[in-house]
């Protein structure tokens, strides 16, 4: 039997599942329900305050771990779910899925590293 | 007063049958009558061809493995009490169908074979060195994992071995995992071959179904995560000592 | 001759809406796809904030509409979910001990559940501080 390069994507996953776990529900709650219907008053989640955070660098560590961990966790579940499905894709497929959560990471670190400097 | 609960099977007679067809029972019904007493009663009063599977009654031969209403059971473990709209019985899930309730396990035992369910060790303990002596702690780490009486439920109950018979599956790779964790084996590379391959722990994605129906209380599931840990170990050690 | 005549049932598709804990299973594995829009979301509300006051407000401005309401509402249970049943899953992957007896799940279970109102109530904290 063939060693599997899987302990890479499983890693990333349980890493990813962790933060999805427990820092995005609060984080759905604040940015997508507190904030948008006005029970946190707009001037908490002002430009000016959400830019001087993620130009810290322990505030851009906690956005780049909120927004790209969890998607490892989602495009290794996705992958793994279309094989549930009856669909055994291939490695571009896999390439493809995992290729996402890299993208979505390198493009996170960019942006935020853009604003640190 | 004789109350009857209706029993349906499977039936599959490979000799007349190109596919199963679904026949049904009345049985009376006893609050203490098992499942498999109910498929004793039928054979012996109603229908003598109903096949199936049983020894010893007491859910420890682990033969009697069925399906009840879609959920992997012991037909022994199985009370009619607690079925009293009636059960749909079906041959286990999984396996191919030798003649109703019977299956075809051989699949089964090649996994469990080729895991090495057996102590390895190249340098025996002598006689004069006296007993094996265990801690409560090393004990522990592989007890309930040597519990399994191979039912064969928890791979009626995983989807994965469902899709991908290739799947070494939950009871043998719990199996594998006990003789790992056993502090007498010296085997453990050579079954971390099984564990780190797409047909070993990673062919797992934790549904947990597979203890969820243990008759046994065995965790397959939770044995299957600890190979996954000990293949990362394994994968990160390999990339230092490439060639091996 | 053997008369041997194995039958093999088939899975189909819909395999997981037979059984409750595998349908459990598939909504599991379903939070999937709305924490993953939702790091898009975030993702792109990091990109109009790098763009300025005026890009940045559009973007809060945006998540009040109810359609964006509606998707938060739904990726938040949703994401709950993923977060109980992924703290009933975590021990059994942890094998940690305290002298001769295993660390009870229980005791991992809590700790992780603690941890989650920790972070729940900093991030407010944060938030509103």
């Amino acid at each position: 039997m063939k060693r599997s390069n899987e302990p890479v994507f499983w890693g990333m996953f349980g890493a990813g599942g962790m933060v999805a776990a427990l820092f995005t529900p609060i984080a759905i709650l604040i940015t997508g329900l507190l904030v948008p219907m006005g029970i946190i008053p707009g001037e908490q989640f002002s430009y000016e305050r959400l830019l001087a955070f993620s130009q810290h660098w322990l505030g851009a560590a906690v956005i780049w771990i909120v927004i790209s961990l969890p998607l490892w966790l989602c495009m290794h579940r996705l992958y793994h779910t279309l094989h549930d499905f009856g669909i055994h894709a291939g490695n571009l497929v896999k390439a493809l899925f995992y290729g996402v959560a890299f993208a979505g990471s390198i493009a996170c670190a960019t942006l935020l590293l853009l604003g640190l400097v | 007063m004789t109350d009857s609960i209706k029993i349906d099977i499977l039936r599959y007679r490979p000799e007349s049958d190109n596919e199963p067809v679904w026949q049904s029972y009345d049985v009376p019904f006893t609050n203490e009558m098992s499942l498999l007493e109910a498929l004793a009663y039928i054979k012996d009063e109603l229908d003598p061809t109903l096949s199936y599977r049983w020894s010893c009654r007491m859910a420890i031969c682990g033969s009697c493995g069925m399906m009840v209403n879609g959920v992997p059971k012991l037909g022994c473990k199985t009370f009619l009490r607690d079925y009293k709209n009636g059960m749909k019985v079906e041959a286990l899930a999984n396996f191919p169908i030798e003649r109703d309730l019977v299956v075809d396990m051989s699949d089964f035992i090649e996994k469990l074979e080729a895991i090495k369910p057996y102590i390895i060790n190249d340098n025996p303990r002598a006689l004069e060195d006296g007993c094996h002596t265990q801690s409560p702690k090393q004990m522990a780490q592989y007890k309930q994992f040597s519990m399994c009486i191979n039912c064969g439920l928890c791979y009626a109950a995983c989807p994965q071995y469902g899709l991908d018979k290739s799947f070494t599956g939950p009871a043998a790779l719990a199996l594998l995992h006990r003789y790992n964790q056993d502090s007498r084996d010296a085997g453990k590379a050579e079954r971390m071959k099984i564990v780190n391959a797409e047909e070993g722990a990673w062919g797992c994605t934790f549904v947990g179904y597979c203890s969820k129906v243990c008759p046994k209380d065995v965790d397959p599931a939770a044995a299957i995560q600890l190979g996954k840990v000990d293949s990362a170990k394994d994968y990160v050690i390999a990339m230092f000592k490439p060639g091996e | 001759m053997s008369k041997r005549k194995p039958y093999e049932r088939k899975m189909g598709a819909t395999w997981w809406l037979k059984n409750t804990f595998h349908t459990k299973y598939i909504i599991r594995e379903g939070s999937s796809l709305v924490i993953a829009i939702y790091s898009f979301v975030l993702l792109f509300g990091l990109f109009r904030l790098s763009q300025g006051a005026e890009a940045f407000n559009g973007w809060v401005e945006a998540m009040s509409q109810p359609g964006w309401i509606v998707f938060h509402l739904l990726s938040l249970a949703w994401t709950l979910y993923h977060s109980i049943t992924w703290f009933s899953l975590a021990p059994k992957a942890a094998n940690i001990w305290l002298g001769q007896k295993r660390v009870p799940d229980s005791w991992i279970v809590s700790g992780m559940y603690g941890a989650l109102a920790v972070i729940s109530l900093a991030g407010l904290i944060l938030v509103l501080i």
